[in-house]
This record gives structure tokens, C-alpha cells and sequence, in this order.
């Protein structure tokens, strides 16, 4: 199925959970803030949240910058 | 007014009266070298979407480690209210603490802080219980808004984002200093080490660079002269400097010349 993730369309397998699509991506969830369709979902949620068709998911991190 | 003897972020008391920004560096290693080297215990970082084409990707904290360093993440290149608060939660989520710095831009060109969406911000943050340290310009009146809407420091510009012009308005800050009892740390438009100076010798209890520091030719040489220059500056607060005077006088004694 077809999700948007980072902006960008990506084919995950059905019944795939956030915790999956970090660990797919080598991404360690201590590092990043994932948001689901606009909702930021909890760490300890991870697991159990499964993504549907058309979600929307975004992983944010920390990058070097300062003003603007 | 004598301000604190140290810089106080969210309830912790830094060492340093410097911050550093994290952006424009040539690598982490050089980033590293030069927070260094700038002796600031307190660094700020941007909110940005994950590479994740690129999967050995480096994460800046593996350089800057959050045990060592105070990190202070922020809201640069909001453009609205929403997407402020929005990339604010996220910083939080991601994990480091309730401390955001708040910019809510107004325009692209000059990189004005939009004051009227950055006051709105910081109320509904300050309510979702964020320490909310807003970046804004010189304006008195706008710092004392900010801090009864329960920011946690103000900081107010010295001039355009990047452009190094220094303190253009040193009166505004003297006022803003008299205006609020919140810290106030001065934040961009510094372009070299007396450009730090003079806002710590106006009484300021911060300053906050990124571009002076990592866009001259020697980033680590630069970020220790602003060491240095935060430091004197704020010996010369303490010290109380002499009046200006438009006529000489003399430090050697009259009596006891030859005659």
C-alpha cells in the first residue's frame, strides 16, 4: 500500500507498524519525533500503531542550524 | 540593575553567557571543534525532516552530546503561528526536554520576527508548559508582552538574521534591560567579538550566535575570540565602566611636577 512519508510516496507491506517503518529505515526512535497525520504519536505507541492507506507520516530529527 | 551572575535556561544554570547556534559548519567535526572552542555549554539546533534516503546518515548529537550540552532546539523558518507551535510540539516529542526557541518569521528578506504571531505562539505554548525563549526584535514594549505571556527569556535581535551588522540599537536593548526582569540574550546580527562585547557590557545576559562564528574564515579561531569577548564584556558590566566625558582628565597627580 501507498503512504506519504517525509513528503515523499513509499510502498510499505500491509499491516506494517511505525515501529516497523523506523526499523526498515535504520532510524532509532530515541532520535526522532514521528507524526501521523498530524498527530504526534508517543513512543510507547510505536508498536501498536499499524498504517493504513494514504497515512501520512512524518519523522523529524535535529539538524545543525541556528536562526532561520 | 545587576542581572544574575550566570545565564539560567529553563532552570538550569549555564556556565557560559554565550549560545551557539549549529548551522552553516563545513562538518559535525568542525561544528564540534567550535562549540569547543566557544566555551558555551548551551547549543540551539533546527527541527527538520529525517534524510531517510540515506541511511548511514550522522546525527549531529553524536557529536554534541545532550548529557554534556544544555540543547536548545528551535523554530527557525516558521513562517506562521501554526506551523511554529506545530514543529515546537515536535521538538519536544523528539525527546530532549520543554525548551524551544521561538521564531515566528514575518518576512523573508529581512527575516523579521512576525511579533504579533510570535506573541500568539508563545501563549499557547507557555500553556502547553514549554519554556518559550522568543526571538524578536528591539522593541521594548513587545519584550514586556513576552514576558507577561510567560516567556522564559527575550531575545531580542542586534540586527538581520546573518547580516553581522552588530548592535544597531543599543539604547532599545538598554531599555529592553530596564523594561523586563526575565533574562534577556541578545540573539543574531552579532559579526564579531565586539559586536558580543558591547551587548554583555549593556548588561545583557546572553548572547546568541551562529553565522559570526561559523561563517568567518577560521570558525574555531572566531568562536574562541567570542569566548573571550562574552567574558570581558560581562567583566566590564560588573566592573562599572567610567562616564564619557568630553574633555581630558588627567590620571597623573599635578602636585609634585618639576617646576
Amino acid at each position: 500500500m501507498i503512504v506519504k512519508l517525509n513528503g515523499q510516496s513509499r510502498d510499505v507491506p500491509a499491516d506494517t507498524t511505525l515501529s516497523d517503518l523506523l526499523s526498515e529505515l535504520r532510524i532509532l526512535p530515541e532520535r526522532v519525533a514521528v507524526e501521523l497525520n498530524f498527530n504526534i504519536i508517543d513512543r510507547d505507541s510505536l508498536q501498536r500503531v499499524r498504517l493504513k492507506e494514504g497515512d501520512s507520516i512524518e519523522i523529524i530529527g535535529f539538524v545543525g542550524g541556528g536562526s532561520c | 540593575m545587576l542581572r544574575g551572575e550566570r545565564l539560567v535556561v529553563g532552570g538550569v544554570e549555564l556556565k557560559s553567557h554565550l549560545i551557539v547556534g549549529t548551522g552553516k559548519y563545513a562538518s559535525f567535526e568542525q561544528t564540534k571543534k567550535a562549540v569547543e572552542a566557544s566555551g558555551a555549554d548551551c547549543v540551539t539546533v533546527a527541527v527538520r525532516r529525517v534524510n531517510i534516503l540515506d541511511k548511514n546518515q550522522e546525527n549531529l548529537l553524536e557529536y554534541l552530546d545532550p548529557k554534556e550540552y544544555k540543547i536548545l532546539p528551535n523554530t527557525a523558518g516558521c513562517y506562521g503561528v501554526e506551523e511554529a507551535v506545530r514543529t515546537a510540539r515536535l521538538a519536544r516529542a523528539a525527546g530532549i526536554s520543554d525548551l524551544i526557541k521561538l521564531e515566528v518569521i514575518g518576512d523573508p528578506k529581512t527575516l523579521f520576527p512576525d511579533t504579533e504571531g510570535l506573541l500568539q505562539a508563545t501563549r499557547i505554548l507557555v500553556k502547553e508548559g514549554f519554556i518559550v525563549l522568543p526571538y524578536t526584535n528591539d522593541d521594548p514594549i513587545v519584550a514586556k508582552k513576552l514576558q507577561d505571556a510567560g516567556a522564559a527569556a527575550v531575545m531580542p535581535l542586534a540586527a538581520p538574521i546573518g547580516s553581522g551588522l552588530g548592535i544597531q540599537n543599543p539604547f532599545n536593548i538598554r531599555i529592553i534591560l530596564e523594561t523586563v526582569s526575565i533574562p534577556v540574550i541578545v540573539d543574531a546580527g552579532v559579526g564579531t567579538a565586539s559586536d558580543a562585547a558591547i551587548a554583555m557590557e549593556l548588561g545583557c545576559d546572553g548572547v546568541l550566535m551562529n553565522t559570526a562564528i561559523a561563517g568567518a574564515k577560521e570558525p574555531i579561531l572566531m568562536a574562541e575570540a567570542m569566548r573571550h569577548a562574552v567574558e570581558a564584556g560581562r567583566l566590564a558590566f560588573r566592573a562599572g565602566r567610567i562616564g564619557k566625558k568630553l574633555y581630558a582628565n588627567a590620571s597623573s597627580p599635578i602636585e609634585g611636577m618639576i617646576e
